[in-house]
Protein backbone atom coordinates (compact mmCIF):
# COMPACT_ATOMS: atom_id res chain seq x y z
CA UNK A 1 0.00 0.00 0.00
CA UNK A 2 2.71 2.35 1.04
CA UNK A 3 4.70 1.46 -2.01
CA UNK A 4 1.73 2.26 -4.16
CA UNK A 5 1.27 5.57 -2.43
CA UNK A 6 4.86 6.49 -3.06
CA UNK A 7 4.62 5.49 -6.64
CA UNK A 8 1.56 7.60 -7.04
CA UNK A 9 3.21 10.57 -5.40
CA UNK A 10 6.24 10.12 -7.64
CA UNK A 11 4.00 9.99 -10.62
CA UNK A 12 2.34 13.20 -9.55
CA UNK A 13 5.66 14.90 -9.10
CA UNK A 14 6.77 13.74 -12.54
CA UNK A 15 3.71 15.23 -14.08
CA UNK A 16 4.24 18.49 -12.28
CA UNK A 17 7.88 18.51 -13.34
CA UNK A 18 6.82 17.88 -16.94
CA UNK A 19 4.45 20.81 -16.85
CA UNK A 20 7.15 23.10 -15.47
CA UNK A 21 9.57 22.01 -18.23
CA UNK A 22 6.85 22.43 -20.81
CA UNK A 23 5.96 25.90 -19.61
CA UNK A 24 9.58 26.99 -19.62
CA UNK A 25 10.11 25.77 -23.18
CA UNK A 26 6.85 27.32 -24.34
CA UNK A 27 7.68 30.67 -22.79
CA UNK A 28 11.14 30.62 -24.34
CA UNK A 29 9.72 29.74 -27.77
CA UNK A 30 6.98 32.34 -27.50
CA UNK A 31 9.45 35.17 -26.85
CA UNK A 32 11.80 34.07 -29.63
CA UNK A 33 8.86 33.78 -32.01
CA UNK A 34 7.39 37.25 -31.49
CA UNK A 35 9.07 38.81 -34.56
CA UNK A 36 7.80 35.94 -36.71
CA UNK A 37 4.37 36.29 -35.12
CA UNK A 38 4.08 39.87 -36.37
CA UNK A 39 5.36 39.01 -39.83
CA UNK A 40 3.32 35.86 -40.25
CA UNK A 41 0.04 37.26 -39.01
CA UNK A 42 0.19 40.27 -41.31
CA UNK A 43 1.53 38.33 -44.29
CA UNK A 44 -1.14 35.70 -43.61
CA UNK A 45 -3.83 38.38 -43.62
CA UNK A 46 -2.57 39.55 -47.02
CA UNK A 47 -2.84 35.99 -48.28
CA UNK A 48 -6.32 35.54 -46.81
CA UNK A 49 -7.52 38.71 -48.53
CA UNK A 50 -6.14 37.49 -51.86
CA UNK A 51 -7.76 34.09 -51.47
CA UNK A 52 -11.06 35.72 -50.51
CA UNK A 53 -10.87 37.81 -53.69
CA UNK A 54 -10.31 34.63 -55.69
CA UNK A 55 -13.58 33.28 -54.30
CA UNK A 56 -12.39 30.84 -51.63
CA UNK A 57 -13.69 31.22 -48.10
CA UNK A 58 -11.91 30.87 -44.76
CA UNK A 59 -12.15 27.07 -44.70
CA UNK A 60 -9.86 27.01 -47.71
CA UNK A 61 -7.45 29.49 -46.15
CA UNK A 62 -7.32 27.35 -43.02
CA UNK A 63 -6.70 24.09 -44.90
CA UNK A 64 -4.11 25.59 -47.27
CA UNK A 65 -2.07 27.22 -44.51
CA UNK A 66 -2.30 24.02 -42.47
CA UNK A 67 -1.21 21.62 -45.25
CA UNK A 68 0.96 23.68 -47.64
CA UNK A 69 2.49 26.12 -45.13
CA UNK A 70 4.65 28.02 -47.59
CA UNK A 71 4.73 31.80 -47.89
CA UNK A 72 5.51 32.71 -51.47
CA UNK A 73 4.11 29.47 -52.86
CA UNK A 74 0.71 30.10 -51.27
CA UNK A 75 0.47 33.44 -53.05
CA UNK A 76 1.29 31.67 -56.32
CA UNK A 77 -1.26 28.99 -55.41
CA UNK A 78 -4.00 31.64 -55.42
CA UNK A 79 -3.28 32.39 -59.06
CA UNK A 80 -3.10 28.67 -59.83
CA UNK A 81 -6.52 28.21 -58.23
CA UNK A 82 -7.95 31.05 -60.28
CA UNK A 83 -6.99 29.44 -63.59
CA UNK A 84 -7.71 25.98 -64.97
CA UNK A 85 -6.21 22.89 -63.38
CA UNK A 86 -2.69 22.27 -64.66
CA UNK A 87 -0.87 19.65 -62.62
CA UNK A 88 2.53 19.72 -64.41
CA UNK A 89 2.67 23.51 -64.11
CA UNK A 90 1.72 23.25 -60.43
CA UNK A 91 4.49 20.74 -59.76
CA UNK A 92 7.13 22.75 -61.63
CA UNK A 93 6.09 26.00 -59.94
CA UNK A 94 6.15 24.47 -56.46
CA UNK A 95 9.58 22.93 -56.91
CA UNK A 96 11.09 26.02 -58.50
CA UNK A 97 9.82 28.26 -55.71
CA UNK A 98 10.45 25.94 -52.78
CA UNK A 99 13.60 24.15 -53.92
CA UNK A 100 15.72 26.39 -51.68
CA UNK A 101 14.28 24.39 -48.79
CA UNK A 102 16.16 21.34 -50.08
CA UNK A 103 19.32 22.88 -48.62
CA UNK A 104 17.88 23.76 -45.23
CA UNK A 105 17.51 20.22 -43.94
CA UNK A 106 21.26 19.66 -44.24
CA UNK A 107 21.81 21.70 -41.07
CA UNK A 108 19.36 19.64 -39.03
CA UNK A 109 19.94 16.07 -40.19
CA UNK A 110 20.92 14.82 -36.74
CA UNK A 111 19.01 17.29 -34.62
CA UNK A 112 15.58 16.59 -36.06
CA UNK A 113 16.09 12.84 -35.94
CA UNK A 114 16.29 13.08 -32.18
CA UNK A 115 12.91 14.75 -32.00
CA UNK A 116 11.02 11.43 -31.86
CA UNK A 117 7.41 11.74 -32.90
CA UNK A 118 7.92 15.36 -33.91
CA UNK A 119 10.49 14.39 -36.58
CA UNK A 120 8.15 14.58 -39.60
CA UNK A 121 6.54 17.76 -38.31
CA UNK A 122 9.90 19.48 -37.89
CA UNK A 123 10.72 18.65 -41.52
CA UNK A 124 7.29 19.77 -42.71
CA UNK A 125 7.45 23.10 -40.88
CA UNK A 126 10.95 24.12 -41.97
CA UNK A 127 10.16 27.49 -43.57
CA UNK A 128 12.68 30.27 -44.17
CA UNK A 129 11.78 31.97 -40.91
CA UNK A 130 11.71 28.81 -38.81
CA UNK A 131 15.04 27.71 -40.30
CA UNK A 132 16.63 31.07 -39.56
CA UNK A 133 15.20 31.11 -36.05
CA UNK A 134 16.32 27.57 -35.25
CA UNK A 135 19.81 28.31 -36.57
CA UNK A 136 20.06 31.66 -34.85
CA UNK A 137 18.71 30.78 -31.42
CA UNK A 138 20.94 29.53 -28.67
CA UNK A 139 18.79 27.51 -26.34
CA UNK A 140 20.03 27.86 -22.75
CA UNK A 141 20.76 24.62 -20.85
CA UNK A 142 17.85 25.05 -18.45
CA UNK A 143 15.38 24.93 -21.34
CA UNK A 144 14.48 21.58 -22.92
CA UNK A 145 16.04 21.82 -26.41
CA UNK A 146 13.67 19.51 -28.23
CA UNK A 147 10.51 20.93 -26.71
CA UNK A 148 11.68 24.49 -27.37
CA UNK A 149 12.42 23.68 -31.02
CA UNK A 150 9.07 21.99 -31.50
CA UNK A 151 7.22 24.87 -29.86
CA UNK A 152 9.08 27.42 -31.98
CA UNK A 153 8.10 25.58 -35.15
CA UNK A 154 4.51 24.94 -34.10
CA UNK A 155 3.88 28.47 -32.78
CA UNK A 156 5.18 29.88 -36.06
CA UNK A 157 2.73 27.78 -38.02
CA UNK A 158 -0.14 28.60 -35.69
CA UNK A 159 0.47 32.32 -36.32
CA UNK A 160 0.51 31.69 -40.05
CA UNK A 161 -2.71 29.64 -39.96
CA UNK A 162 -4.36 32.26 -37.78
CA UNK A 163 -3.27 35.11 -40.08
CA UNK A 164 -4.44 33.36 -43.26
CA UNK A 165 -7.81 32.35 -41.82
CA UNK A 166 -8.39 35.71 -40.15
CA UNK A 167 -7.43 37.56 -43.33
CA UNK A 168 -9.91 35.53 -45.36
CA UNK A 169 -12.67 36.13 -42.80
CA UNK A 170 -12.15 39.71 -41.69
CA UNK A 171 -9.20 41.02 -43.71
CA UNK A 172 -11.33 43.59 -45.48
CA UNK A 173 -12.25 45.08 -42.08
CA UNK A 174 -8.65 45.87 -41.16
CA UNK A 175 -8.53 49.62 -41.58
CA UNK A 176 -5.02 50.05 -40.25
CA UNK A 177 -2.57 50.55 -43.13
CA UNK A 178 -0.16 47.66 -42.84
CA UNK A 179 1.95 48.50 -45.89
CA UNK A 180 5.55 47.73 -45.09
CA UNK A 181 4.94 45.39 -42.16
CA UNK A 182 6.59 42.64 -44.20
CA UNK A 183 9.86 44.38 -43.40
CA UNK A 184 9.69 42.51 -40.08
CA UNK A 185 10.97 39.41 -41.89
CA UNK A 186 13.89 41.32 -43.41
CA UNK A 187 14.67 42.74 -39.98
CA UNK A 188 14.52 39.25 -38.45
CA UNK A 189 17.08 37.96 -40.93
CA UNK A 190 19.32 41.00 -40.32
CA UNK A 191 19.19 40.42 -36.56
CA UNK A 192 20.08 36.74 -36.94
CA UNK A 193 22.78 37.74 -39.42
CA UNK A 194 24.38 40.04 -36.86
CA UNK A 195 24.10 37.48 -34.04
CA UNK A 196 25.79 34.86 -36.18
CA UNK A 197 28.42 37.33 -37.32
CA UNK A 198 29.36 38.17 -33.75
CA UNK A 199 29.51 34.52 -32.70
CA UNK A 200 31.36 33.19 -35.72
CA UNK A 201 35.03 32.31 -35.52
CA UNK A 202 35.37 32.70 -39.26
CA UNK A 203 33.39 35.06 -41.44
CA UNK A 204 34.26 33.34 -44.68
CA UNK A 205 30.87 31.53 -45.00
CA UNK A 206 29.10 34.88 -44.51
CA UNK A 207 31.24 36.58 -47.17
CA UNK A 208 30.51 33.67 -49.49
CA UNK A 209 26.77 34.00 -48.86
CA UNK A 210 26.72 37.77 -49.39
CA UNK A 211 28.85 37.56 -52.54
CA UNK A 212 26.87 34.68 -54.07
CA UNK A 213 23.58 36.37 -53.23
CA UNK A 214 24.47 39.74 -54.71
CA UNK A 215 26.30 38.46 -57.78
CA UNK A 216 23.53 35.98 -58.58
CA UNK A 217 20.89 38.70 -58.11
CA UNK A 218 22.75 41.03 -60.48
CA UNK A 219 23.33 38.33 -63.09
CA UNK A 220 20.01 36.49 -63.00
CA UNK A 221 17.55 39.04 -61.63
CA UNK A 222 15.18 38.93 -58.66
CA UNK A 223 12.91 36.12 -59.83
CA UNK A 224 15.16 33.06 -59.95
CA UNK A 225 18.41 34.04 -58.28
CA UNK A 226 18.19 32.17 -54.99
CA UNK A 227 18.90 28.61 -56.18
CA UNK A 228 21.99 29.55 -58.22
CA UNK A 229 23.12 31.65 -55.25
CA UNK A 230 22.77 28.76 -52.80
CA UNK A 231 24.34 26.27 -55.20
CA UNK A 232 27.30 28.59 -55.78
CA UNK A 233 27.60 29.14 -52.02
CA UNK A 234 27.76 25.38 -51.39
CA UNK A 235 30.38 25.04 -54.15
CA UNK A 236 32.53 27.77 -52.61
CA UNK A 237 32.07 26.40 -49.09
CA UNK A 238 33.51 23.11 -50.37
CA UNK A 239 36.36 24.89 -52.18
CA UNK A 240 37.25 26.81 -49.01
CA UNK A 241 36.72 23.84 -46.68
CA UNK A 242 40.35 23.80 -45.51
CA UNK A 243 40.68 27.47 -44.47
CA UNK A 244 37.20 27.49 -42.90
CA UNK A 245 37.91 24.41 -40.84
CA UNK A 246 41.29 25.74 -39.85
CA UNK A 247 39.86 28.95 -38.42
CA UNK A 248 37.10 27.09 -36.60
CA UNK A 249 38.62 24.03 -34.90
CA UNK A 250 35.14 22.94 -33.76
CA UNK A 251 34.37 22.03 -37.37
CA UNK A 252 37.33 19.74 -37.76
CA UNK A 253 36.29 17.54 -34.91
CA UNK A 254 33.91 15.86 -37.35
CA UNK A 255 30.18 16.29 -37.71
CA UNK A 256 29.58 19.41 -35.78
CA UNK A 257 25.94 20.26 -35.77
CA UNK A 258 23.55 21.61 -33.27
CA UNK A 259 22.91 18.03 -32.25
CA UNK A 260 26.09 17.99 -30.24
CA UNK A 261 24.56 20.21 -27.62
CA UNK A 262 21.85 17.66 -27.21
CA UNK A 263 24.25 14.78 -26.97
CA UNK A 264 25.86 16.51 -24.07
CA UNK A 265 22.45 16.93 -22.57
CA UNK A 266 21.73 13.23 -23.05
CA UNK A 267 24.90 12.25 -21.30
CA UNK A 268 24.20 14.50 -18.38
CA UNK B 1 -12.14 25.10 -61.34
CA UNK B 2 -14.28 22.60 -59.47
CA UNK B 3 -13.91 21.94 -55.76
CA UNK B 4 -12.30 18.55 -56.44
CA UNK B 5 -9.80 20.12 -58.84
CA UNK B 6 -8.94 22.81 -56.30
CA UNK B 7 -8.34 20.16 -53.65
CA UNK B 8 -6.09 18.24 -56.05
CA UNK B 9 -4.02 21.37 -56.85
CA UNK B 10 -3.65 22.18 -53.14
CA UNK B 11 -2.65 18.57 -52.39
CA UNK B 12 -0.03 18.67 -55.15
CA UNK B 13 1.46 21.90 -53.75
CA UNK B 14 1.44 20.48 -50.21
CA UNK B 15 3.14 17.24 -51.27
CA UNK B 16 5.78 18.92 -53.45
CA UNK B 17 6.58 21.40 -50.67
CA UNK B 18 7.02 18.57 -48.19
CA UNK B 19 9.21 16.64 -50.66
CA UNK B 20 11.48 19.69 -51.08
CA UNK B 21 11.84 20.06 -47.31
CA UNK B 22 12.26 16.33 -46.73
CA UNK B 23 14.73 15.50 -49.48
CA UNK B 24 17.95 15.92 -47.44
CA UNK B 25 16.46 13.76 -44.68
CA UNK B 26 15.45 11.08 -47.19
CA UNK B 27 18.96 11.12 -48.69
CA UNK B 28 21.11 11.40 -45.57
CA UNK B 29 18.80 10.87 -42.60
CA UNK B 30 19.07 7.09 -42.32
CA UNK B 31 22.70 6.57 -41.50
CA UNK B 32 25.61 8.74 -40.60
CA UNK B 33 25.77 11.43 -43.32
CA UNK B 34 29.03 11.73 -45.32
CA UNK B 35 31.57 14.07 -43.73
CA UNK B 36 31.25 16.64 -46.47
CA UNK B 37 27.46 16.81 -45.94
CA UNK B 38 27.88 17.35 -42.21
CA UNK B 39 30.43 20.05 -42.92
CA UNK B 40 28.08 21.84 -45.32
CA UNK B 41 25.22 21.52 -42.85
CA UNK B 42 27.35 23.16 -40.18
CA UNK B 43 28.63 26.11 -42.22
CA UNK B 44 25.59 26.63 -44.45
CA UNK B 45 23.36 28.62 -42.04
CA UNK B 46 25.75 31.59 -42.08
CA UNK B 47 25.71 31.67 -45.89
CA UNK B 48 21.95 31.01 -46.15
CA UNK B 49 21.05 33.82 -43.75
CA UNK B 50 23.19 36.19 -45.85
CA UNK B 51 21.42 35.02 -49.02
CA UNK B 52 18.04 35.45 -47.29
CA UNK B 53 18.84 39.06 -46.44
CA UNK B 54 19.62 39.65 -50.13
CA UNK B 55 16.43 37.73 -50.99
CA UNK B 56 14.30 40.06 -48.86
CA UNK B 57 15.82 43.08 -50.59
CA UNK B 58 15.68 41.58 -54.08
CA UNK B 59 12.91 43.84 -55.35
CA UNK B 60 14.59 47.06 -54.29
CA UNK B 61 15.59 49.04 -57.37
CA UNK B 62 18.09 51.84 -57.66
CA UNK B 63 16.40 53.96 -60.32
CA UNK B 64 15.10 56.42 -57.77
CA UNK B 65 16.09 57.22 -54.20
CA UNK B 66 12.44 56.73 -53.13
CA UNK B 67 12.70 53.08 -54.13
CA UNK B 68 15.74 52.06 -52.15
CA UNK B 69 16.36 54.65 -49.46
CA UNK B 70 13.62 53.51 -47.01
CA UNK B 71 14.70 49.87 -47.11
CA UNK B 72 18.35 50.73 -46.60
CA UNK B 73 17.71 53.24 -43.82
CA UNK B 74 15.47 50.71 -42.07
CA UNK B 75 18.13 48.00 -42.44
CA UNK B 76 20.64 50.42 -40.95
CA UNK B 77 18.33 51.24 -38.03
CA UNK B 78 17.69 47.53 -37.38
CA UNK B 79 21.39 46.68 -37.49
CA UNK B 80 22.36 49.75 -35.43
CA UNK B 81 19.78 49.04 -32.72
CA UNK B 82 20.85 45.42 -32.59
CA UNK B 83 24.55 46.11 -32.27
CA UNK B 84 23.76 48.71 -29.63
CA UNK B 85 21.13 47.01 -27.44
CA UNK B 86 21.17 43.34 -28.52
CA UNK B 87 17.43 43.12 -28.09
CA UNK B 88 15.67 41.26 -30.94
CA UNK B 89 12.28 42.81 -30.38
CA UNK B 90 13.62 46.34 -30.14
CA UNK B 91 15.73 45.95 -33.30
CA UNK B 92 13.02 44.28 -35.37
CA UNK B 93 10.17 46.42 -34.03
CA UNK B 94 12.15 49.64 -34.37
CA UNK B 95 13.32 48.88 -37.89
CA UNK B 96 9.87 47.80 -39.06
CA UNK B 97 8.04 50.80 -37.58
CA UNK B 98 10.58 53.19 -39.11
CA UNK B 99 10.18 51.45 -42.47
CA UNK B 100 6.37 51.67 -42.33
CA UNK B 101 6.47 55.37 -41.41
CA UNK B 102 8.94 56.06 -44.20
CA UNK B 103 7.04 54.34 -46.98
CA UNK B 104 3.60 55.47 -45.79
CA UNK B 105 4.35 59.11 -44.99
CA UNK B 106 7.83 60.26 -45.91
CA UNK B 107 8.62 58.71 -49.27
CA UNK B 108 5.22 58.69 -50.92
Amino acid sequence: MRQRMIRRVDFGRHKLYDIVIMKKALKFAFIKDIPVMLGYIFMGIAFGLMLQDAGYDFKWAFCISLTCYAGTMQFVLVSLLSGGMNIPATIIMTFSINSRHIFYGLSFLKTFKKMGKAYPYMIFSLTDETYALLCGTKIPPEVDTRKAMLFMAALNQSYWVFGCTFGDLFGSLVKFDTTGVDFAMTALFIVIFIDQWQDAKTHLPVYIGVACGIISLLLIGPKNFIIPALAAAIGLLIVFKKPIEKSDPMLESENVTRADDEEREDEA
Amino acid sequence: MTTIQAIIVIAVVAICTFIARGLPFALFGRKEPPKIVSYIGAVLPAAVIAVLVVYCLRNVNFTHAVNWLPAFIACGITAGLHVWKKNNLLSIGGGTICYMIMIQYLFV
